[in-house]
């Protein structure tokens, strides 16, 4: 299966049905399916390789990834936001191939071997052109659909592979063809590197759902372009929900077209979705869990989930607003000890996955085993009805004199403290115990004294997980996409104790 | 016939075209208002009519199973005649609508 095929049965079956962009100018599907063919006839005739796209999002997006597909060359989104010096290197592990970059972008990936740099508004030309859109661009077999660059938040960015089967697995597992109802509009403001960026492309046509694209994430620009565009159905990662919730309070706005809300890519603060539960009382509220390697979503907290959830006296149930739900249907989902036991509910091991959406596949390497299953590196564990609470990635966890501890249980404690207004835990260097429980607290208004924080801590956990050092500071590093950077953190106090070893 | 996954069939005798999203385990007729089906850019043959047999009808975007064989094929323009695969017909998936996640 091949994810052109996707649109070719959109423009056929509903030619004329809005695909892209505004309501008062919307592209047709039939339009779409003619600048994506123009679009990969004057890419085949500049060079091969690779289509690398260096840009905002834009309706110009959607026809390079279907231009790409047709050319049966993989779709290579890029960081814009990267510096300068870690973009060319990336841009260079893609060689051979063809870059389109936004054309104020254009300088910074000019002149780098075997990638021909174009710029965006020549793109958009050569799809109007009629010239280009009465060639018949050249066939090709279905491989490589996508190669995502990993955020690299732990070193080198990896080249994740996506197949064409994986995603149009995904999209026709998931999404059914062309169900949505007329009007129906999702906006998609995560940027085109971002998995859930070029996922939303493929199950927002698909289902028949125009797509309005933000060119980049602001939250007033989101709360603006949702009112005018009469959004129906739109995804966020956690901190930007934040931002749009300070907004719509600020404004005393409600969304009153927007239908459901699905957010994921990163922990969710409990107290951000009940703030959210309360300002957007109509909104379906969709919890969504999956990794690049899985062409996106693999675990839904539907909003049935959502609103029992929140109703409940039953802490069992309860607490289940704090979990990714249950696994997708088709998707088999179990959680694993070190030594490769599957483990019971309850119990807390690596998340593994296994079904046709799963590429778990690196540029030269599948980490696939021989069954067929894919280690996640996400810690978590499965209630006894089956939902999945994931606490963060295995490469997080402090281990403190042998004992496992996960970060993630204790930041939701600290988080849920009323002068918390945020908090990211780590291992900071331990001579006696390898590693302790360090804290990077936000207070909200005035700052927590540490020993009422332990003391916080201490009531709801054990005494081990109890941070053993705070450090009070205005904001946490965040990248773009709402991931935590530990590393950063953990680097702080890294230097500072070789700083404080020196100095004794 | 030659159900590879990705190919695209329309009907002989209704307006029903589908996309074969999982191939046969074995080589099968796949049918449509109890007529095989034509490759997606054939012409549809004259005086061909939807068997009574099989007039209940295809739905779109809706995907059709034969549990025998494994086969799956997805509705992309609904018609009067239904679908069946060496005679059998095929069941409709009851694929439950999962909420938009992207």
């Amino acid at each position: 299966m091949h994810t052109a095929l996707l649109l070719e049965m959109a423009a056929d079956a509903f030619p004329d049905r809005a695909a892209l962009g505004a309501r008062d100018a919307a592209v047709s599907f039939a339009e779409l399916q003619a600048r994506a063919r123009a679009g990969a006839a004057w890419l085949a005739s500049l060079g091969e390789g690779s289509v690398v796209w260096l840009g905002l999002n834009g309706p110009a997006l959607p026809a390079a990834v279907f231009a790409s597909g047709a050319l049966g060359r993989p779709f290579a989104p890029l960081n814009y936001r990267s510096p300068d010096e870690d973009l060319r290197k990336l841009a260079a592990r893609t060689a051979p191939s063809v870059a389109i970059a936004d054309d104020d972008m254009l300088p910074r990936i000019s002149g780098i071997p075997g990638v021909v740099a174009v710029a965006r508004s020549a793109f958009e030309a050569a799809c109007l052109d009629p010239a280009h859109r009465a060639a018949e661009p050249p066939g090709a077999d279905p491989d490589i659909a996508v190669l995502l660059f990993t955020s690299g938040t732990t070193g080198e960015p990896k080249a994740a592979v996506l197949r064409h089967r994986h995603l149009a697995a995904y999209v026709i597992s998931t999404v059914e063809f062309m169900g949505a109802e007329e009007g129906e509009a999702a906006l998609v403001s995560v940027p085109p590197y971002h998995i859930a960026g070029v996922s939303a492309v493929l199950t927002g046509l698909y289902g028949g759902r125009r797509v309005v694209h933000l060119p980049a994430f602001t939250p007033e620009a989101w709360v603006e372009t949702s009112a005018r565009e009469e959004i129906t159905h739109a995804m966020l990662v956690p901190t930007m929900l934040g931002r749009v919730l300070d907004v719509l309070e600020a404004r005393g706005e409600g969304l009153p077209h927007l239908q459901s809300l699905s957010y994921g890519g990163g922990r969710m603060p409990t107290s951000v979705i009940e703030r959210a539960l309360r300002l957007l009382p109509h909104v379906n509220f969709v919890n969504a869990y999956g990794l690049t390697e899985t062409s996106s979503t693999i675990s839904v907290l539907g909003p049935k989930d959502h609103r029992v959830a929140i109703a409940s006296d039953d802490p069992d149930v309860r607490r289940r607003l704090g979990s990714v739900g249950r696994p997708l249907p088709g998707l088999e989902l179990e959680i694993r000890g070190p030594a490769g036991e599957v483990l019971g509910p309850g119990e807390v091991g690596e998340v593994h996955v296994r079904g046709e959406q799963v590429a778990g596949e690196y540029l030269g390497r599948s980490l696939l085993d021989a069954d067929g299953w894919f280690p996640t590196k996400d810690q978590g564990w499965l209630d006894a009805e089956g939902y999945l609470f994931v606490e963060g990635r295995l490469d997080d966890v402090i281990v403190r004199g042998g004992e496992n501890i996960s970060p993630g249980e204790i930041e939701d404690v600290l988080r849920a403290h009323p002068q918390v207004a945020d908090v990211a835990v780590v291992g900071a260097p331990d001579d006696q115990w390898g590693e302790r429980v360090a804290a990077f607290v936000v207070a909200r208004g005035e700052a927590p004294t540490p020993e009422a924080l332990s003391d916080w801590v201490r009531e709801r956990l054990r005494s081990t997980k109890t941070p053993e050092s705070y450090d009070f500071r205005e904001d946490l590093p965040y990248n773009e996409t709402g991931k935590l950077l530990r590393r950063v953190l953990k680097q702080e106090l890294a230097a500072r104790a070789s700083t404080s070893g020196a100095a004794a | 016939m030659e159900l590879k996954p990705g190919s695209r069939w329309r009907s002989a005798v209704c307006d029903t075209e589908v996309v074969l999203v999982r191939p046969p385990s074995a080589a099968a007729s796949l049918e449509c208002g109890g007529q095989p089906m034509a490759p997606h850019g054939a012409e549809r043959p004259a005086g061909l009519a939807v068997s009574a047999d099989h007039a209940g009808g295809s739905l779109m975007g809706k995907r059709y199973v034969d549990a025998e064989s494994g086969l799956e094929a997805l509705c992309t323009k609904p018609g009067a005649g239904s679908l069946s695969l060496d005679g059998r017909p095929l069941t409709m998936k009851e694929a439950k609508k999962l909420p938009s996640s992207d």
